[in-house]
């Protein structure tokens, strides 16, 4: 009879584990691999740790492309991870449609995190019709430019406070033996560098009647001249740019072989893995000077649905570490984007974030990233022409804009 | 079958055609059928069930999910208005082209070089062969390495004096196809050099000795005699090829990513970007499905050149 009780009691506190306290391990898809990207990723992984208990199970695959859609496949073919990295914008929408995703809603009124999360447009990537369904960790701005102050020393010219001014001291740059303009072939870098140009040319309200409204008739007004000077950044580039990653090109800057990059934020965290000083190695420069503006681009992770609910409890706790302001404040540092609210400690910002978070301090400098606009689909399409473009000197800048046009007239 | 032939094509021959057949098949072997039938279900759900799906789903507007919205031809005039599309479709014949016609010469005369007696057969034949056994990413690595213009052959001879020394494929759009060609090359080569290997060995050694006697020059032999003897060798390795051409991917994807900007896009690349990472399977099967096309046709034609040699041997 003893015996039995004891059995009994056993498998009762087995099973009872099994529903409350059990430990998960929750795995993670992301595609963050540089050094400065890994510095910031293994803050999460820490701080995860460091709750008790559960585990962050690390599954990094190289390229955003490759990530996502290796956590699509696996969502749908019945394996979902437990958490997923994809950037705001409408990559998911169809999961949120398809009710794959945990609903964080709960969670999210009882921290308020509508109340700090800022400025309104990163949060309205995760709230859809009410409910919060991801959790914004960062704000990346693709509108920066990357200068060696080393480089443009050497050239004897000063630092561009325009694109055209860069181009007009860019010669003088080739002349002293430094590649003027860094970029790497991939095309969502291309098409990003473009969309940079885009912006300094167009201004915020321009481009979202563009993107956002579809305005052929200002598209073919406006485009021509886009074209026609980022045709103008080809001849500065070096020849080993097919097929380079964006690192390895923010690398050229970081030696002073290559002067500009056009990158987003996340380059300042190679700057920081290689020691280099913001306003004595390198230069962050939001162009044109006068009208400064960046993208309210960045990361979200979701959380696909699961059927056990120790990893679900473990999923919710990710989530709420992830908006903490203490691990806001490491994480965004490491990683050179702005933190998603703005009661954390920025004394371990350095002078590039500062300069950011001034920007975006008034909502006029705000451009929203194009991605909340547009599918991917378009996106890609987008991508496609902008590397044809730039690879193919034959396209003439009038085909050009009758594809732009084309793309989209057709943008579902 | 005379009786059929004889009576052309009428109605009435086809009908006794059709009855006829059946008793001059062999007695049905039930055993066999059974034994397979686990074959035969993955043959009939992976291939042509899920065929007839990508068909179905190339004319709806299915994005994450497929659904039923059918929308007519929009996919497939999308498909043939997109550069990238008719890029990778001119470079998937250009590339094939080569890469067959190249690697069908280089490995016959590999293959007659071993053909020799040399000494170190064996070390030759796993050096050739090697590149086989890796994967052709990192195949596609290595050669994009070697072509870049910074690190690779270029710089190399450039270090050793020719400053003015130009070899670096993969940067410019109109050359890039090119240097895949050549990791592609690389890689396969062995395997057809093996094949062709086998083919001339197993020629018989009497043609040579009769060859001789007659005093056919040896390069002729070869040219004249015995590649025509070694049909078998020639068509597997030509097969082998055809299918490595048609799902060419990663070494793609490895050396150029598809670039520079599209110029050496495949349609194996389209396809999969399409229904994963863009998000618009009715896109990707559209795609997929015009790259059934050329297959299908080459199936055909074979049934049909069987049929009609089928056709030819019952009449005689």
């Amino acid at each position: 009879m003893n015996k039995l009780v004891s059995v009994v009691a056993v498998m009762a506190a087995a099973f009872l584990g099994s529903t409350s306290a059990r430990a998960a391990d929750v795995e993670v898809i992301h595609w963050w691999t540089s050094g400065g990207e890994q510095a910031a990723v293994s803050v999460f992984a820490r701080e995860f740790d460091a709750l008790g208990g559960d585990k962050w199970v690390d599954t990094a695959i190289a390229g955003g492309e490759n990530a996502r859609s290796a956590t699509l496949q696996r969502i749908l073919g019945g394996d979902p991870p437990g958490a997923a990295q994809f950037n705001p914008g409408r990559q998911y929408e169809e999961l949120i449609a398809g009710g794959l995703l945990l609903d964080l809603t709960d969670l999210a009124t009882k921290e308020n995190w509508a109340g700090f999360i800022r400025p309104a447009s990163i949060s309205e990537a995760c709230l859809v019709d009410g409910k919060w369904w991801c959790v914004p960790v960062n704000i990346h701005s693709w509108n920066w430019a990357w200068a060696s102050i080393p480089a443009f020393e050497k050239a004897g010219v000063a630092l561009p406070t325009s694109f055209d001014e860069f181009l007009t001291s860019a010669p003088k740059l080739k002349e002293a033996g430094v590649i003027p303009f860094a970029i790497g072939g991939e095309s969502w870098q291309i098409s990003g560098a473009f969309g940079v140009l885009q912006t300094s040319m167009l201004g915020v309200e321009k481009r979202a009647k563009i993107m956002k409204d579809k305005d052929i008739e200002l598209a073919k007004a406006e485009m021509p001249a886009v074209f026609t000077k980022w045709r103008e950044f080809k001849q500065y580039s070096d020849e080993g740019s097919a097929n380079r990653n964006w690192n390895d090109t923010t690398n050229l800057v970081v030696t002073d072989q290559a002067a500009l990059q056009i990158m987003g934020d996340w380059a300042r965290g190679e700057f920081g893995v290689a020691g280099e000083k913001p306003g004595v190695d390198y230069a962050c420069l939001a162009l044109p000077a006068a009208a400064p503006t960046v993208t309210t681009g960045g990361d979200i992770f979701l959380f696909p649905k699961q059927s056990d609910p120790a990893v679900e409890a473990a999923q919710l706790k990710m989530a709420s570490m992830m908006v903490n302001p203490q691990v806001q404040a490491l994480f965004n540092n490491a990683k050179g984007s702005m933190p998603i609210r703005d009661d954390v400690d920025m004394s371990l910002a350095d002078d590039c974030m500062k300069r950011g978070l001034e920007i975006i301090g008034n909502d006029a400098n705000v451009a929203v990233d194009a991605g909340r606009w547009l599918s991917n689909d378009t996106t890609g399409q987008m991508n496609d022409l902008a590397a044809q473009f730039w690879a193919d000197d034959s396209m003439t800048v009038d085909d050009a804009v009758a594809k732009y046009v084309e793309i989209l007239q057709n943008a579902d | 079958m005379t009786q059929v032939a004889q009576s052309g094509g009428s109605a009435a021959g086809l009908a006794s055609a059709v009855a006829v057949k059946p008793r001059m098949r062999r007695r049905f072997n039930y055993q066999s059928v059974i034994g397979t039938m686990p074959m035969i279900a993955t043959a009939v759900g992976v291939f042509i069930i899920c065929i007839i799906f990508s068909i179905i789903w190339s004319f709806t507007n299915s994005k994450l999910f497929p659904n039923f919205n059918f929308i007519g031809l929009d996919q497939y005039v999308r498909l043939w208005r997109t550069d990238r599309w008719i890029i990778s479709v001119q470079n998937v014949f250009v590339f094939g082209i080569l890469s067959i016609g190249l690697g069908m010469v280089v490995g016959y005369l590999l293959a007659v070089f071993m053909d020799q007696r040399i000494k170190g057969e064996d070390l030759f034949r796993s050096i050739f062969l090697y590149p086989f056994a890796m994967s052709l990413v990192v195949t596609g690595l290595v050669w994009q390495w070697m072509f870049d213009p910074n690190l690779g052959i270029q710089e190399a001879v450039r270090q050793l004096g020719w400053t003015g020394f130009e070899f670096a494929p993969l940067v410019k759009s109109e050359t890039a196809l090119y240097g895949v060609v050549l990791g592609g090359l690389w890689n396969g080569v062995g395997v057809t050099m093996a094949i062709m290997l086998a083919g001339l060995r197993g020629v018989d050694a009497e043609i040579w000795k009769a060859a001789k006697i007659d005093g056919i020059p040896t390069w002729k032999t070869y040219l004249f005699i015995v590649l025509p003897m070694m049909r078998g060798a020639i068509a597997t390795s030509f097969i082998l090829q055809c299918t490595g051409v048609v799902r060419v991917f990663d070494i793609v994807i490895a050396m150029t990513q598809g670039g520079p900007g599209v110029s050496t896009q495949m349609p194996a690349i389209y396809v999969i970007q399409h229904i994963t990472d863009r998000v618009n399977v009715g896109q990707g099967m559209a795609a997929a499905t015009m790259m059934l096309v050329p297959v299908m046709a080459l199936i055909g034609l074979q049934y049909f050149l069987q049929w009609r040699s089928n056709r030819k041997a019952g009449r005689a």
